[in-house]
């Protein structure tokens, strides 16, 4: 790995269309803003459209055409039916809203509630449990020496099956005279329909995603340095207390991150109660798939309008997710986050030893600043 | 790592260094257990598959030979998930580096804007991609092609390309081709000589990132195809069904699924470094 205090030299270098006795350079009161410098910029302009032209058209075809597609299809009904001549009209029809009214409202509006109700439990639960189930391996792995390299390949055992194998591998699990059953002495039918069938779909869930987030919590636990917790034993506090006031708020940034992918993931929950359960089955019908089968019956309409609302309810949630909590995703690094602040604080740490400071409760205190 | 050092001398009390092997094993049960009875289901005759002893009593790759004859073409659907992955990973790439170059190194108005864009745009679900491409794809008869599952995959392989790329090459250091450029070398050869080198080991990693999720994708070849021709493995293994609705080749799909895994369990435990780090530097920039 490249030593911490690399991630600062792009910004500090030189703009390199300046030759080296460049005047603007030695001008001592503004050493400052290089990477403002306007000259420069102008030339890099061209050279950074032509560079990232290709991606943004393909990204365009790909995601924004198809979104805007589906906004406009959203529109029209494909159901064939008669004009004010009495001639049978071939294709669509234009219907305005009236798909939004009924998902909403309609005759059927249940459905989609049933599936907005199973898409949000599902998500809810689940990210919850793996956060926590995360944060405990997490935990665990940052203290285990020995055993690391095989603990990081197991973890990512989970993480590498595809979601629909560990669908069928669950499904297995929990057949009527499977694993599951035999292990708990229950006779219970988990893969019909029902609550069973949403334990199912959660536990599997919860198994594939829970590492993946133990990972991510532990590489924000390997940057805190020992110091501080040393400083809070000076101080006389638990392993609970330490755990609460200096791992939790320093893995913050990593775990807020974590848990916004995997929301993001989890609302869109399309392959495992596909392939555990099964498509038109009410207790695991979530919004992706409400969405699949309707254009699977060729209501491009009405599957469209499904869409769009799902784009909009995970837009709304990662709004929210981000007001609230501060997750920070977008951010480049350029701005230096308080995380990457701290890193660097904690190499020069590393480097000079800090003095000595008075009372240990000002180390702690320090480090919950940024 | 010098945090990892530092963290030796925290001698601990008897039962602490109990819970340490007590953890490993924990972890380990919970995420290698189900792999386990995949792999040990996929080795058991049909007869006996309903058997829960925890190592089959005789083994047999009855399961793999029907997965490779029969009626599923799965060496054929292994073919299609190899090359949807690879063109996908490919294309991804190519547009990648340019892009996390272009942010990584380069001053320009909007770069965080563009930057916030591309990841953005890996938030929209793929159902709402694959909804009106469906349509789009079905008038133009691109159904039952590869290109039907390449572009629609692109959508969420480039954003995760280029946000691992942009990572990677900014913490790179920037003065190797800077004194290059001193010496009169040109931003290109700067860039070929100088970065691409340097960036290698993230372009793999990104590499095997993306393959990985393009590998696993399920919704879009869902969706795009119904010749089992085209099927790729993932989907193929969904469509599995025994001589009767209610019996499902169990013994099958465990070969199939373990078939699937395999090749991601060995990358996986080659370059598990790289991948654990390719997957949290997000989280820790």
């Amino acid at each position: 790995m490249t030593p911490p205090t690399a991630a600062t030299a792009p910004k500090t270098s030189q703009p390199p269309e300046l030759p080296p006795t460049d005047p603007r350079g030695h001008t001592a009161d503004s050493p400052a803003p290089r990477g403002a410098t306007p000259a420069p910029r102008r030339q890099d302009g061209k050279a950074a459209a032509f560079l990232l032209s290709p991606t943004l058209i393909v990204l365009a075809l790909v995601i924004f055409y198809p979104l805007l597609s589906a906004v406009g299809q959203s529109l029209y009904s494909s159901d064939a039916g008669l004009d004010d001549q009495g001639f049978v009209v071939q294709g669509d029809v234009f219907v305005g809203l009236q798909n939004y009214a009924q998902i909403f409202a309609g005759p059927e509006s249940a459905r989609f509630y049933n599936a907005l109700w199973n898409t949000t439990f599902f998500t809810v639960v689940s990210v919850a449990l793996e956060t926590v189930i995360g944060v405990m391996f997490a935990l665990m792995m940052n203290r285990a020496f020995k055993g690391r390299a095989f603990l990081r390949a197991a973890v990512l055992v989970p993480w590498a099956i595809p979601t629909a194998v560990s669908g069928l591998l669950w499904r297995w699990m929990f057949q009527t005279d499977g694993i599951v059953n035999t292990l708990s002495g229950a006779q219970v039918l988990w893969t019909a329909e029902g609550m069973a069938a949403q334990v199912a779909v959660i536990t599997a869930e919860v198994w594939k995603t829970a590492p993946f987030i133990g990972l991510l919590v532990l590489a924000g636990l390997q940057i805190i340095p020992e110091e501080v917790y040393e400083a809070a034993k000076l101080d006389g506090a638990t392993a609970w207390q330490q755990f609460w006031s200096i791992t939790l708020p320093l893995v913050k940034p990593a775990l807020l991150v974590a848990v916004l992918f995997r929301l993001l993931d989890a609302l869109r929950m399309f392959d495992l109660p596909f392939v555990l359960i099964g498509p038109r089955k009410e207790s695991v019908e979530t919004l992706s798939i409400l969405a699949w089968d309707s254009a699977n019956q060729l209501e491009y309409g009405m599957a469209s309008a499904f869409a769009v609302v799902l784009v909009v309810y995970v837009a709304a949630i990662v709004y929210v997710f981000v007001r609230l909590l501060g997750a920070d995703i977008f951010t480049s690094s350029d701005a230096a986050t308080p995380r990457k602040r701290f890193r660097r604080a904690a190499a020069d740490d590393a480097v000079v030893p800090p003095a000595r400071q008075p009372g240990a409760r000002t180390t702690t205190h320090e480090v919950k600043q940024p | 790592m010098t945090t990892q050092t530092l963290t030796l001398p925290r001698a601990p009390r008897s039962w602490k260094k109990l819970a340490q092997p007590v953890a490993l094993i924990l972890i380990g049960v919970y995420c290698l257990a189900p792999f386990y009875w995949m792999l040990v289901s996929s080795l058991r005759r049909t007869s006996d598959i309903f058997d829960t002893s925890l190592f089959p009593q005789t083994l047999s790759v009855e399961s793999y030979a029907k997965v490779f004859s029969g009626s599923s073409d799965f060496a054929r659907a292994l073919v299609n998930s190899l090359i949807v992955a690879t063109v996908t990973t490919t294309l991804a790439l190519l547009l990648a580096i340019f892009a996390a170059y272009a942010i990584s190194r380069l001053h320009f108005r909007f770069k965080n804007v563009i930057l916030a864009v591309i990841i953005a745009t890996s938030m929209f679900p793929g159902i709402s991609v694959v909804v009106p491409l469906l349509r789009l794809f079905s008038d133009i008869g691109w159904i039952n092609t590869y290109q039907a599952m390449i572009v629609p995959s692109l959508s969420f392989a480039i954003p995760l390309a280029v946000y691992n790329l942009t990572t990677f090459m900014k913490q790179l250091p920037f003065d190797l081709e800077e004194a290059a450029m001193i010496d009169g070398a040109t931003k290109w050869q700067a860039f070929r000589k100088i970065l691409l080198p340097l960036a290698a080991p993230g372009i793999f990693t990104t590499a095997i990132l993306t393959f990985i999720h393009s590998w696993n994708e399920f919704i879009i070849a869902l969706s795009m195809v119904n010749n089992p021709k085209f099927q790729t493995a993932t989907v193929a293994i969904s469509k599995f069904t025994g001589a009767s609705e209610f019996q499902a080749p169990y013994g099958e799909q465990m070969a199939a699924g373990v078939i699937v895994t395999i090749p991601l369990v060995i990358v996986v435990l080659i370059f598990q470094r790289r991948i654990v780090e390719g997957l949290t530097s997000g989280a820790t920039k």
